[in-house]
């Protein structure tokens, strides 16, 4: 078992004739993904990578029972792409796009939201589960390996620094998630966490985080009170300035909030350990499954 | 973006809001001849994009014209944060019965607007939030009807305002929703929104940040402003042309990485071996040798920089472009600083073959390459 993908996901790419979406389409198909069908308006009628293009998501959907959207329409128009996934009903949506106007994420997300279904970003790396062969996103799909692990992280490269490490250690992982970098986001670390609780294959946790906002605090209360099994941390932007972006519009410490020091004291407290370096996440792991 | 406070003040007029009358100087001159038209006392603000203008010496009061002129002189040569006073606004000074505050910004755990009132501004919300946290109301907008009118006189009541105050104030909160709607604002505040002694609410101060990823909505406003959306020093313009993510730091080990998390980890790092990183420099997803290459090029722009490390984590980067970046920038006789390159992931061999040939050595792991750039930092000390 795994969360949010399986092998049974079937999966549509709206901006699938752009750059962008027939790259990662082409190498999503590579690693295994299910991709049933693209969207791109006024493109209908079209292939790409051997895949049927549609006007409308409805159109996809129907024809093909596609069940979740992966979204690569540049940033100005990937609210509106997203809210016409919701609507067709797919579940996740998945939105990799960067710089989406955040009354664009807040409508979307709140959309989503009273509809039952759930987003993934914007600005996210996608999610894997590599048991299935199924990747709904961007990243390396050699890095992961399949394992009892569930990760979820709010950067890209730095996951696949991590799950390099515990594929190279042996440790393997369920499902992966990128969270998103922007400050507002579709699934939260928490809700992260609760998918995580209700799947008996993920035997741990690791929880990547970053500078800028509460919610790893507010994961890591949550973990303390409700969930039982292991789960290791990291932080990222322990030197990083006050007041600056550092390359993710949410990695930034406002005032005093928002700080590395408050994150992991907040992850130590819960009973969380919080490595130092990247490659100690594998090292962590293997002293608590 | 953020906007000077006359720019914000722009923006509040056309949409009805009342600002005390006054105008824009940028000489003690002009200044004193604003004074003269507003024909009572006045005060002159330094409109630069930095809080505590107050305690910097940056707000300053005139009972006359000609005072106007010498504050305006004072005013006009500080620098306040690093930032030059370029202008001044010269305003009323009122006649105040309460200061307010008033503000909307984003909650980013649920997600949602939230506005924010009190009956006791003048002072940084942050330090009201300390102080007196009781006498904070906070509304959390739903997104499905937007900030309604009954929400605004709810929140007027619960800040402590009765009879005609109640809708004076709320219209107030209305107009600021109305802007933030229109403007795709992710902060705005007044503070101090002032209550006159003769019953009128008044936007004394002015600060607005707009989305930076919705300023293409706003083309009309961009032009009006006539200028750059930020002050940013040559190093950070090519940066930003070049799509690459760029903050300076004290230290001087310039650290080029692809993706925020992995770049914040590898400053992180540098850190934990006792170095000290200069520069954060994300290439973001995907670069060629060129962007690779361009990233080197600015890093080496900034004076204090000692030596360069290169962590990539190949995904959508491909090693062999970065390789070749590497190569054709050691070959322009561009590198001229120790450096110690990390790379690893996709085309991981065709890129370490490229380095082989060339003779640049590469490490396998962050830790390594870390601890090795901050020895060799201290040795070009």
């Amino acid at each position: 078992m795994a969360i949010l993908a399986d092998k049974d996901t079937r999966v549509i790419i709206q901006g699938i004739t752009g750059g962008q979406g027939t790259f990662h389409s082409q190498a999503m198909l590579e690693y295994g993904t299910k991709i049933v069908a693209g969207v791109t308006p006024g493109k209908g009628g079209q292939k790409v990578n051997g895949i049927p293009v549609f006007d409308t998501v409805m159109e996809a959907k129907e024809a093909h029972d596609a069940i979740a959207a992966v979204i690569f329409v540049p940033a100005p128009f990937a609210g509106d792409a997203a809210l016409e996934a919701i609507a067709a009903q797919l579940n996740p949506v998945v939105v990799i796009t960067e710089h989406v106007p955040v009354r664009d994420e807040i409508r979307l997300i709140h959309t989503a939201k009273r509809q039952g279904i759930t987003v993934i970003g914007p600005n996210t790396p996608g999610i894997i589960t590599p048991g299935a062969k199924q990747k709904l996103g961007i990243m390396p799909g050699h890095v992961f390996a399949d394992g009892p692990v569930g990760l979820m992280s709010r950067s890209g490269t730095l996951t696949y620094e991590i799950a390099a490490g515990m594929t190279y250690a042996g440790i393997g992982i369920t499902t992966a998630i990128g969270l998103g970098g922007d400050p507002c986001v579709g699934l939260t670390p928490i809700e992260a966490v609760k998918l995580f609780e209700n799947d008996n294959d993920t035997k741990a946790l690791v929880l990547v985080g970053e500078i800028g906002g509460d919610a790893e605090e507010r994961a890591a209360s949550y973990i303390r009170e409700n969930y039982d099994r292991p789960v290791v941390g990291f932080i990222a932007g322990r030197t990083a300035p006050p007041g600056k972006r550092m390359g993710h519009a949410g990695a930034i410490i406002s005032g005093s909030t928002g700080t590395a020091q408050a994150k992991i004291k907040a992850l130590n407290d819960a009973g969380i350990p919080v490595a130092e370096k990247p490659s100690d996440v594998a090292r962590l792991l293997q002293d608590v499954l | 973006m953020k906007l000077l406070e006359h720019e914000a003040k722009d923006i509040f007029r056309a949409f009805n809001m009342p600002t005390p009358p006054g105008g824009v100087a940028k000489t003690p001159e002009e200044a004193m001849n604003l004074a003269a038209k507003v024909g009572k006392p006045v005060v002159v603000k330094a409109q630069v994009l930095s809080g505590k203008r107050g305690k910097a010496g940056g707000v300053r009061f005139a009972d006359t014209p000609e005072q106007a002129k010498e504050v305006a002189m004072l005013i006009l040569g500080l620098k306040i944060n690093n930032l030059s006073v370029e202008a001044v606004l010269v305003e009323e000074k009122l006649d105040i019965q309460q200061e307010i505050y008033a503000g909307i910004t984003i909650d980013r755990n649920k997600r949602k607007y939230v506005v924010i009132g009190s009956g006791s501004g003048g002072m940084s919300i942050e330090e009201l939030a300390e102080e007196s946290p009781e006498k904070i109301v906070k509304l959390y907008v739903d997104p499905s009807t937007g900030f309604l009118p009954y929400n605004a006189r709810e929140m007027a009541i619960k800040m402590g305002f009765r009879g005609k105050q109640i809708n004076k104030l709320a219209i107030f909160f209305l107009k600021l929703w109305n802007i933030v709607e229109a403007h795709d604002v992710e902060l705005t505040e007044i503070n101090p929104l002032i209550l006159t002694k003769d019953g009128r609410f008044l936007a004394a101060d002015a600060r607005l940040n707009v989305d930076d990823n919705a300023l293409f909505r706003h083309k009309q406003m961009m032009e009006s402003l006539k200028r750059d959306p930020v002050e940013q020093n040559e190093r950070e313009k090519l940066a930003t042309e070049n799509n690459m993510a760029y903050v300076e730091l004290d230290g001087n080990i310039a650290c080029i990485c692809n993706g925020a998390g992995l770049t914040m980890a590898t400053l992180d790092a540098v850190s934990l071996y006792g170095g000290n990183a200069s520069t954060f420099l994300d290439l973001g997803g995907g670069a060629d040798a060129e962007r690779v290459e361009k990233g080197i090029e600015v890093a080496l722009m900034y004076p204090k920089v000692k030596a360069i490390l290169i962590n990539i984590m190949g995904g959508i980067t491909r090693c062999d472009e970065v390789a070749k970046g590497i190569l054709a920038a050691r070959d322009d006789g561009d590198i001229t600083v120790p450096m110690v390159v990390r790379m690893v992931g996709t085309n991981e061999e065709e890129g370490q073959e490229i380095l082989n040939k060339a003779g640049i050595p590469f490490l396998k792991t962050m830790e390594e390459a870390a601890s090795k750039v901050v020895n060799l930092a201290k040795e070009a000390k």
